[in-house]
């Protein structure tokens, strides 16, 4: 084994993060208490613009398998860490005030989602079901630690303990699904699992076993019915600026992870998990949207909203060809994009002790904030697929996947459940511009820093469909996924 | 297949096998004149002080998480320094790497004041 061999720059963006990350834990302790919260934050934000510079620049139109296999980088990896970084760095600039007005933007805030940042990207770049998992593992843990870093909050608490069990439960469960797979394949490569799966048959039990185990994890880490229960307690338990984190990101690393794993390596047995998963589908889309309607609490009511989002985006992996796939890849950005945006909102409008997280606080807001009341209408559109914006066209492509795949009986529930979803997107609408503002005048989004207010402006204006980024995410999120097909 | 296994099952059998000789043996062989004195629990011939099911202070659970973290150092430390010379220049920065990411949590824990007790 030589150092020339590793490929080391595969990898690039993964190392960056991590030691910056280190380096703002040993900022933190080193540096006097006044100086720590500009530099460390100001440096997170930088070290994950650098990361995706790094990616744009090193960035490979090939396949290239890096540390003895252990690593993979293509355009599907390359695309994916780029929205992981700039994502995750706006996800950190819209909750910064918040963080801060909670006393919470410490070190160990900004260390932890860098590290989790560095996760996420591992699960992207793995080739090997070890990568894999490390990927996971360092992700969820981050999270753990970060929806329970408000200490004295009984639910964010609650929310950490809860996600930790069932997190922890979901990883057994994939680990041994991993260790099934290694022991009838006797390999940990996913290409080479990929071989050797198509040497058996549909019917055998252990490897159905490992399948179903497999799924079984995977829709726990993503949080599809019936393994949803986690999702609305976390989302409403946590901190908003750690589920503005949780909520965008994630969601493209999971899509690649369940990319490489299901759609690619175990795609030979396409005909026993596309049924699984038609079921797992259906009950998110209509589960998360029934459940949703009943919600008072903004965060909760997007939790399930997310439900039946992930429902959709499964809708376009189980298509089972490249179509279905480069849909299910541009539903799971566009949907980063959007949730971002939402709990930017959300970040914007709660200020001191007002949490803005009840759909009562949104009462008239067009009068008192007609700016944010405009952004959160783009929004709410988006994620309720209304035609000009970008919701609209990521719906579209996974119902023509969708239909191409001939499921058309799948299709015909789930374009009805988005009539059904439409309307608690819309009551925030009416809640917005159609009642009266509440007596007590909530905080004003014009304290946000202006940089802050700016991003927030320019991601309402991507959702808008007419703009020429969507054509361009949708025709590279295409050729990547054709570029894994061969 | 399943023949690889083998030896792991013999292992198991084997293990159970001499565990359960040890304690029939002694069940068999062994006086057996049982007394209330003899079969209270106690600590260190003193009676129990109180409930065996006590609060924990919560110190103690960081310092037995740090220390897991030193003790897995070791345990990975030791394999690597017996094939030290057959993994030559890589396995060394490979080592040096992950040592210097522990040394940071180290650092960390250090200045943040996990290690002293008070």
């Amino acid at each position: 084994m030589r150092l020339s061999d590793l490929q080391i720059w595969t990898i690039t963006p993964e190392i960056i993060v991590a030691i910056m990350a280190c380096a703002i834990l040993m900022i933190d302790v080193a540096m006097p208490e006044r100086a720590r919260k500009t530099i460390g934050f100001g440096l997170t934000v930088s070290t994950l613009l650098l990361a995706a510079i790094a990616v744009v620049v090193g960035q490979d139109a090939g396949y290239t398998i890096g540390l003895y296999g252990l690593v993979v980088q293509d355009r599907v990896s390359d695309i994916a860490k780029l929205g992981i970084c700039l994502i995750t760095a706006v996800a950190l600039v819209y909750g910064r005030s918040y963080t801060e007005e909670r006393n919470l933007l410490r070190g160990e805030f900004l260390a932890l989602a860098l590290f989790g940042t560095v996760g996420m990207m591992v699960m992207v770049s793995a080739n090997h079901l070890i990568t894999l998992y490390i990927g996971l593992e360092l992700f969820s843990l981050c999270l753990y630690a970060l929806i329970a870093l408000h200490r004295d909050s009984a639910e964010a608490t609650e929310a950490a303990m809860k996600y930790f069990v069932l997190g922890a439960l979901a990883s057994g469960i994939l680990l041994y699904a991993m260790s099934l797979l290694y022991g009838l394949t006797g390999t940990l490569e996913l290409a080479g699992i990929r071989q050797s799966v198509s040497g058996f048959s549909a019917d055998d039990l252990p490897l159905a076993v490992a399948l179903i185990l497999v799924i079984v994890g995977l829709l726990f880490k993503l949080g599809a019915v019936p393994f949803h229960m986690w999702v609305p307690d976390v989302y409403a338990g946590s901190p908003t600026s750690v589920t503005a984190y949780l909520a965008s990101a994630p969601k493209i690393a999971a899509f690649v992870i369940i990319l490489r794993l299901l759609a690619i390596s175990l795609e030979p047995l396409l005909e026993v998990w596309q049924d699984m998963l038609i079921a797992v589908a259906l009950l998110s889309i209509g589960f998360g949207n029934l459940v949703a309607i009943a919600q008072r609490n903004m965060k909760r009511m997007l939790a399930y909203s997310t439900i039946s989002h992930m429902g959709f985006f499964l809708l376009g992996i189980l298509s089972g060809d490249s179509v279905g796939y480069s849909a299910a890849m541009l539903y799971a950005v566009i949907h980063a994009v959007v949730s971002l945006g939402v709990f930017g909102c959300i970040l914007h409008f709660s200020g001191e002790g007002f949490e803005a997280d009840q759909l009562d606080d949104y009462r008239g807001l067009s009068k008192t904030d007609p700016w944010l009341a405009f952004l959160m209408l783009l929004f709410m559109l988006s994620l309720a697929g209304v035609p000009p914006t970008v919701g609209f066209y990521a719906k579209l492509s996974v119902f023509q996947a969708v239909i191409g795949a001939g499921l058309l009986w799948v299709a015909v529930p789930a374009a009805l459940f988005v009539v059904v979803g439409a309307f608690y997107y819309l009551r925030v609408v009416k809640l917005m511009y159609f009642d009266e503002p509440v007596a007590k005048t909530p905080v004003r989004s014009s304290a946000a820093p202006l940089e802050s207010r700016a991003l927030l402006t320019v991601n309402g204006l991507l959702i808008i469909g007419i703009m020429p980024w969507i054509g361009v995410i949708a025709e590279a999120c295409r050729n990547a996924i054709l570029l894994v097909g061969s | 297949m399943l023949g690889n296994y083998l030896p792991i099952l013999l292992f198991l059998i084997t293990a159970i096998v001499i565990g359960g000789i040890a304690m029939a043996a002694g069940r068999l062989l062994g006086p057996n004149k049982p007394d209330a004195a003899k079969l209270s629990p106690y600590e260190c011939g003193f009676e129990a002080f109180e409930n065996t099911r006590m609060k924990f202070d919560v110190r103690y659970y960081l310092v037995a998480i740090l220390f897991i973290i030193f003790d897995l150092e070791i345990a990975f430390l030791f394999p690597w320094a017996i094939v030290l010379d057959d993994i030559g220049m890589f396995g060394f920065v490979a080592m040096v790497i992950f040592l210097l990411v522990l040394v940071i949590g180290f650092v960390y824990e250090w200045m943040k004041g996990a290690l002293e007790w008070e």
